[in-house]
This record gives C-alpha cells, structure tokens and sequence, in this order.
C-alpha cells in the first residue's frame, strides 16, 4: 500500500484517496512541434525500476494535483511536493540520494 | 416555491450507532484567497464563526465554516438563512476575485451517534479513526467507499458525514450496514 501525504491540506491518505495522473514533469509540446516532440510528449514515457516521479490527485480529499517523488521497487515515498514546479525541490533529491547514490531519472540526477 | 426536503427525507436507523438523515442544511462554497480579511470578515459575517484553519472546523450556533481546500471553504448556515448569508458573503467580497454558491440542495448530510462511531466510519474510510488522530474540530475529506464525503465530529460519540445528494441513498444504505448489529468489531473500545 502506498501512503502519500498531500502538500496543500496536509493529509496523510492512502492511496485510494488519490488517483494517479501518469509521469511528473512532462514539458508539453503542441501546435508547431516536431513530429517527434509531439510523439514523444504522448507516448514515450518512462516506467523505471527505482527513483520515479509522477503527478497525483487528492481526488477524494481537496482535489489538488501535486508531484510525488517515490520508488517503484520498495514503495517508499521520498516526498511530495506542489505541482506549481518543473523539477523536483533539492530536499527531495537529497534523500534520494543518500538512499540511491548515483540515481538519476530523465535529466535530473 | 416548492417545498424543500432532504435526500432521505429524515430516514433513521438504530443499529451499533443511531444512523440519521440530518435533514436540510444550508451550505455555500466559497473560494477565494483564505488570507485576505476580506474573507474572515465574509466568514464572520455569514456565520459568526472565526474563519478555519487548514483541516480545521469552526461553529457557532447553527452555523458553522469548515476548511475544504486551499482555496475553498465551506459555509454552513440553517437552510432557510443560506440565500441571506450568500448575500452577507457577496457583500463582504465585493471587489475581491472570488466564487460563492448555494450548494444546499446539491448535498445531503447525515449524522451517526453513540459509543462506535469510529468504528461505523473506520469500516469504511481510509481514514485514522483513532482517539487523538481525530477529535471535534477538524473536518476530514476522504472517500467513503466508493463516494467522496467530508467528515468531521460534532462532539464525542457524534460524527456528522457530508456527501453529494446524488450518492446519498448510497451513503445512507453504507452507514447502516456497517452499523449492523452483529458487526461490532471492538477495535475502539
Ligand atoms: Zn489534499
């Protein structure tokens, strides 16, 4: 069982309370993009063994999307964090590394 | 004007906990910015309850405010005052980038009392019922099986459970069954 802690109404719920919205930190490309990049925005999306990103829902609770950076091997959650961002906050990414040295994930590391 | 009644119409149950439909209340979304005085003033003037804090409950008299989101509030007045509060609200807000509505009949209330009440809501939301971790005060929204609803309790042994009216016989038909003499799981006692 996951257990996330939402950053705007400070709940800790489980997962049921959420519903996940896929990848964290997609940078959108629409109308004038390459082929590729529009490709690439919709399709290719990385599901790591390890340190992963994602976007979250508090859908039961205030509603609010928000990021949570978590580990698809042992389910922990290295933290969460406002959706109001475009990469992860450095406190995050410390612990990550003290837990996974040398851990990257697309281009943060 | 028709005459206004609650989803249940006022059904009850006696069972591990007394189950009740708590008839007709007056409830107005507010959203807005929570840390303008505008806003506590607007709270204050509509229901004479000091604006809530994250999680947070507050109550005076009939009325009441309870924290929904960072941005949104809900206001909780007798039914028959929702419409003069909505007013109070609108003009306390005036100029402000905000968002107030009568949501009262878009909702249905329900309240559960006697000694499992916990136990009646623990059964069916992903929620820590223990004493200490959720007391008179603060308000919880979470998913009561498969439905949203907000939470919170009155006083000791009384839990009041709001829930969408589209979903209330639904509501209703859980808190009953998980108040099914027989059921008593003693996790609380
Ligand atoms: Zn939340």
């Amino acid at each position: 069982m996951l257990i996330l802690e939402c950053p705007y109404c400070g709940v800790k719920g489980e997962e049921t309370e959420f519903a996940g919205g896929g990848e964290a930190h997609l940078k959108r490309f629409g109308p004038g993009s390459s082929d590729d990049e529009f490709h690439g925005y919709l399709f290719s999306k990385v599901n790591p063994k390890g340190v992963h990103f994602e976007r979250w829902r508090h859908a039961h609770g205030c509603g609010k999307w928000f990021h949570a950076a978590r580990d698809t091997i042992t389910l922990e959650v290295y933290g969460t964090y406002p959706a109001q961002t475009t990469e992860p906050p450095k406190d995050i990414k410390d612990k990550i590394s003290a837990k996974r040295p040398g851990w990257s994930w697309r281009e943060f590391a | 004007m028709s005459d206004a009644v609650s989803a249940l119409k006022g059904a009850s149950f006696d069972g591990t906990v007394t189950v009740r439909d708590a008839g007709l209340q007056g409830m107005i979304t507010l959203r807005g910015d929570q840390g303008s005085a505008k806003m506590t003033k607007a709270v204050k003037d509509a229901t004479g309850a000091a604006k809530p804090g994250q999680r947070e409950i507050t109550s005076s008299g009939d009325s009441g405010a309870a924290w929904m989101s960072p941005d949104e509030l809900l206001v909780m007045v007798p039914y028959d005052s929702a419409t003069e509060a909505l007013t109070k609200i609108d003009t306390a807000l005036k100029g402000e980038h905000y968002l107030a509505v009568n949501v009262s009949d878009a909702r249905a209330m329900f309240e559960i009392s006697g000694a499992g009440v916990r136990e009646v809501i623990a059964k069916l939301c992903p929620v820590d019922m223990s004493p200490g971790a959720f007391e008179p005060g603060s308000i919880r929204r979470t998913r009561m099986a498969q439905v949203a609803a907000a939470i919170w309790m009155t006083e000791a042994g009384t839990i009041r459970i709001v829930c969408f009216r589209s979903v209330a016989e639904y509501v209703y038909g859980l808190l009953c069954d998980a108040a099914e003499p027989g059921g008593e799981v003693g996790y609380f006692a």
